[in-house]
């Protein structure tokens, strides 16, 4: 072939079909700010029942956690998440979907090594590098500490 | 009135962040799972910074329902159990503070397995 | 014996028939433009079955049965099954043949499947071993849960992506008697990999094998597309298609006009939500069973090349940073024998 693979895939970059940031951004801005807004106003109806703050926003994200494992078994969710994009994957409810949606796929593969061990096949990367950037965060404080 | 501001806000600063994250996806070659990781260890970063919670004081929801408020949780937690128990609390603080989130989610995920299935598209 | 001609074609010295074929597909098939072609479609995708892997061994059995069936032979008759299929180690397929108790030979060729068991039919069949049946499936929810995310994950179809068909084609041919049209002869492709990286443009990673393997079926031939009614690739789709246009072009060879592809037969791509076309091993048998194949019975085509392309990638090397090589295999197929060009 007369071709180089440098080549090749220049042509191949500049063929394929782009996708479309002024459709998708606005809609992922749309969605992503509804469920926010729904979160605000769990949080509004939360701290009315009195609630403190910070328990509000706990009980929050537990509630978008649950409705997203609601609309991810009832099938909903990836309909929603094909128009949304961002929108539906960088909420709180994302990180749901990312462990609801193996969970559900691997049911066949048993309970030990489908729906425990393939939960965290998405997910669990977001719990490891969050937890180990709060660690180096937490000796870095205690650091700090020492020097003062 | 002040609920309306309330979500106006929450609204706006949500869907800025969700839009950061869509155009990663349609610019980059970045996998959802990589934004993801970014997006909740740019909030432990902006959350140590002391950066974050100015936004999450504006937009509430706005600021906490996106993963970078995951994040800034995260720091959060690990700067209040520094402070209240010593080093140990940088191992303690992350979870100890999405603890909440976390078990819910392992619950709900494990519950939706046993009431559904995936379905064809 | 099959004549070498060139340096990886064959010509079959007695070119076998294709005594029967079938087509079975699911919902999204159904919808499509070849939709009232297929033998049979089953618009429930997990066909009865608890998982969609054994949907998918199902519907494999299904269309072989059906195959058999229509060339009037019954699986007794069957000296081996040539088939393949996109699961790991092939299991698709061994658990569609395991109660059948015919000699089965798997093959792997991912979507390129058919015209491999197709050409290697062809030399069986000229060896004595005939008839023999060839056939493949894919799944949409197999491989998606394989190669790519869980179905309820929220993710976002690029657009250079394909949509595996849940679907299959099944080919029995060979041995005494019967009618239909023949298989005359074929290239088998080498493994070309130009460094695409993409697992959702598959049609970019395959369309270089595609090339090659019909730049050498054409020089082997020393004939040109025009000699064909029909030059159809598998599951390039919109986008392979094009870059084939463009490698093929440097080489001389004008496919524009002459060429299809099953990718983008199989499904509406403006109504079916399925972006750059179809893919998977059940795409282009499907489309070859369904369509080309009875049209050639009827004599709307007479002669036709058949080039199936695979990705050949899994999702190990996928992750390891591996570029996607693709293989490409080609098939002539005639209405009869006397459309052949090399009497």
């Amino acid at each position: 072939m007369s071709m180089t693979a440098p080549e090749y895939q220049a042509l191949a970059a500049r063929l394929a079909p782009k996708s479309k940031p002024w459709v998708n951004v606005p809609k992922a801005f749309f969605t992503g700010g509804c469920i926010c807004a729904i979160g605000q106003g769990l949080i509004l109806l939360y701290t009315g029942l009195g609630l403190p703050a910070d328990t509000a926003s706990g009980a929050c994200s537990m509630t978008l956690v649950a409705l997203s494992a609601l609309l991810t078994g009832l099938g909903v969710y990836d309909r929603l998440a094909r128009h949304a994009g961002a929108g539906t994957l960088v909420p709180i409810t994302g990180f749901a979907n990312a462990m609801v949606s193996p969970a559900l796929e691997f049911k066949n593969e048993g309970f030990i090594l489908g729906i425990a061990a393939k939960m965290f096949v998405i997910a669990g990367p977001v719990l490891v590098y969050g937890l180990t950037a709060s660690v180096v965060y937490g000796v870095l404080l205690c650091l700090g500490q020492l020097v003062v | 009135m002040e609920v309306v501001i309330a979500l106006a806000r929450a609204f706006l600063v949500g869907g800025s962040i969700c839009a950061v994250g869509q155009v990663l996806i349609d610019r980059t070659a970045l996998t959802p799972a990589r934004i993801l990781v970014s997006f909740v260890v740019a909030g432990v970063v902006l959350g140590g910074l002391g950066l974050y919670q100015p936004l999450l004081d504006f937009a509430g929801a706005g600021a906490s329902v996106p993963l970078t408020g995951f994040g800034a949780l995260l720091a959060r937690g690990v700067r209040e159990a520094v402070a209240e128990s010593g080093a140990l609390g940088a191992l303690t603080g992350g979870l100890t503070a999405s603890a909440g989130g976390i078990t819910a989610a392992v619950v709900c995920a494990l519950t939706a397995a046993l009431l559904s299935h995936s379905r064809d598209k | 014996m099959a004549t070498p001609i060139g340096g990886r074609s064959y010509l079959f010295a007695r070119p076998p028939v294709l005594r029967g074929w079938a087509a079975v597909g699911s919902k999204r098939e159904g919808e499509g433009p070849l939709g009232g072609e297929f033998d049979a479609i089953e618009p429930d995708s997990t066909f009865g079955q608890k998982s969609w892997e054994r949907a998918e061994s199902f519907l494999h059995h299904k269309v072989l049965e059906l195959a058999v069936a229509k060339a009037g032979l019954s699986y007794a008759d069957l000296r081996a099954i040539l088939a393949g299929d996109l699961l790991d180690q092939c299991t698709g397929s061994t658990f569609a043949v395991r109660e059948l108790d015919v000699p089965y030979l798997g093959i792997y060729g991912a979507c390129s499947t058919m015209a491999e068991g197709l050409f290697l039919a062809g030399f069986l069949t000229e060896g004595g071993m005939a008839p023999v049946a060839v056939s493949t499936a894919s799944h949409f929810c197999t491989a998606e849960r394989q190669y790519r995310f869980p179905l309820e994950y929220g993710g976002q179809r690029t657009p250079t992506s394909q949509w595996t068909a849940t679907g299959g084609g099944a080919v029995v041919l060979g041995g005494e008697g019967g009618s239909g049209p023949v298989l005359l002869g074929g290239t088998a492709g080498a493994v070309e990999d130009l460094g695409i990286k993409d697992a959702a443009n598959m049609g970019a990673a395959m369309a270089p094998a595609a090339a090659a393997t019909l730049g050498r079926f054409f020089a082997d031939t020393g004939t040109v597309p025009a000699d064909y009614d029909l030059v159809v690739t598998g599951d390039l789709g919109a986008v392979g298609s094009e870059l084939l246009y463009a490698l093929t072009e440097r080489e001389g060879l004008q496919l524009r006009g002459h060429h299809t592809d099953c990718g983008l037969l199989l499904y509406d791509r403006e109504r079916q939500d399925v972006h750059a076309g179809g893919s998977g091993c059940g795409c282009c048998a499907s489309v070859l069973c369904a369509h080309l194949l009875p049209a050639l019975a009827a004599g709307e085509l007479r002669r036709i090349v058949f080039a199936a392309t695979g990705a050949l990638l899994s999702p190990t090397s996928s992750q390891q940073g591996e570029s996607i090589p693709g293989v490409c295999h080609a098939v002539c197929l005639a209405a009869g024998e006397e459309d052949s060009l090399w009497k």
